[in-house]
């Protein structure tokens, strides 16, 4: 028995509480580097992703995720808009019509979700941006799913590898997006789409049962 | 009718300012300026910016849209909202800075030109001179050979040469397949046009090179003679 859309509505559900709860560090983090919006940006968009969910409740997963592609794209405001928007609904497409996901399946999403970060935002690994959280998840839920983990196992792994991929920013030199002006000074501040890519991931894991451990 | 002019900024004032500028020398092209959210903040809204590219491909009716954007995430919302509306293949993002970008492509529009070399004229603005063209005054024929055509005119509107007739000049020139000097600068550079400062009755030379270059010398000799639609 795999994920179903009760799990996909209460991923975004818990990841509109989690964006809401770390609104002020996320601003805090994007004042230092950036812009300071994307604490308040993505509390925006994930309060008009719940909206959406109340006013058309999704049938499948994929019909939730690609409903809050178009909510975050719409009303983020900044670059976490299109990037996020995208990963969702690239993750979307790779569910289809799907209400029974398996581990494989959620693997193969993630993979989606980042492909299009990639795509989008031309960022690679060490750009310090979210792609330095999501590239190491992708590549720790394969992990988990070539060693026989279930679906919950993957999410976790993701959730896991996302953390330490945001806290392995700290030290870089922004090479893309706002901070990237900074220069060498955006350099000892942890990125704040990073940050947010971990609170979402584990948000996932969470909802799919796994026990919350150090992100509490 | 020309092709549609998109600007996606963060900032309304600065997607309505560029407009307002470049609309000055273009009055037959449509603009679209798209800044800021729908709740007057800084930022881009995907649904709007989408919403203005399936208005300038049903109204404009040119070849296609032609999008100016600013930082970053503006690239990223008009690329995925590309992909959302009625026809991605016809939504042309041009890697130019804004404002110079939109002045080149509405005066490029404004002549007629599809939106492949509208999106040209945009970016010849941002990449500059060809590295062989040197810096202005010192380009010349050299290297090149002779030019296949060639002209001289003499300005007779009353301004000389300023921001107007370079933008008209460089945006035409950008259009066209040809390489092409104005008094040793390059033809589509708005800044080196400007700073040549011929004024009335001094003389434009013309020089160019390339399939277009009769059809380049004839562009700059009836904008001359016309006075830049400024007589």
């Amino acid at each position: 028995m795999g994920l179903g859309v009760e799990w996909a509505v209460d991923w975004l559900t818990l990841s509109a509480r989690r964006i809401a709860e770390h609104r002020e560090e996320l601003i805090a983090l994007d004042r230092a580097i950036g812009d300071s919006d994307h604490g308040e940006n993505m509390d925006r968009g994930f309060q008009a992703v719940m909206e959406k969910l109340a006013q058309s409740p999704p049938e499948t997963p994929g019909a939730a995720l690609k409903l809050a592609a178009m909510a975050l794209m719409s009303k983020v405001g900044g670059a976490a808009g299109p990037l996020y928007g995208t990963a969702y609904l690239r993750a979307a497409t790779a569910l289809g019509e799907s209400t029974d996901i398996d581990a494989a399946a959620l693997a193969g999403a993630l993979t989606a979700a980042r492909d299009g970060i990639v795509a989008r935002g031309k960022a690679v690994l060490g750009d310090k941006t979210m792609v330095d959280a999501w590239s190491p998840a992708v590549e720790a839920a394969d992990e988990v799913l070539a060693a026989g983990g279930d679906a919950v196992a993957v999410l976790a792994a993701a959730a896991e590898a996302a953390e330490v991929g945001a806290v392995t920013t700290d030290p870089l030199v922004a090479r893309k997006g706002r901070a990237s002006y900074l220069g060498e000074r955006s350099a000892g501040h942890r990125d704040p789409g990073a940050a947010s890519s971990a609170l979402l991931l584990r948000a996932a894991a969470t909802a799919a049962g796994f026990p919350e451990g150090s992100a509490e | 009718m020309t092709v549609g002019l998109v600007v996606v900024s963060h900032s309304r004032k600065i997607a309505e300012g560029a407009v307002e500028l470049a609309a000055q020398m273009a009055p037959d092209v449509r603009f679209y300026p798209v800044g800021g959210t729908d709740d007057g903040r800084i930022g881009t809204d995907l649904e709007r910016v989408a919403a203005a590219f399936d208005a300038g491909l049903g109204e404009a009716s040119g070849d296609g849209v032609v999008v100016l954007t600013d930082l970053g995430s503006a690239v990223m919302t008009a690329e995925s909202a590309a992909e959302f509306c009625s026809e991605p293949d016809k939504v042309l993002l041009a890697d130019a800075p804004v404002v110079e970008g939109l002045v080149a492509a509405a005066v490029a529009a404004q002549g007629g030109a599809t939106a492949a070399e509208v999106k040209a004229a945009a970016e010849a603005v941002r990449f500059g001179p060809e590295p062989a063209f040197g810096p202005a005054g010192t380009a010349g024929s050299q290297g090149r050979g002779e030019p296949a055509d060639s002209g001289e005119f003499e300005l007779i509107n009353p301004m000389g040469m300023h921001a107007r007739p370079a933008a008209k000049i460089a945006g035409g020139l950008a259009g066209m397949d040809v390489e092409a000097t104005v008094n040793g600068a390059d033809g589509t550079s708005i800044m080196e046009l400007m700073s040549l400062a011929v004024g009335k009755g001094d003389k434009l030379r013309i020089e160019a090179w390339g399939k277009d270059s009769s059809k380049a010398v004839d562009y700059v000799r009836r904008l001359v003679e016309q006075g830049f639609g400024e007589i």
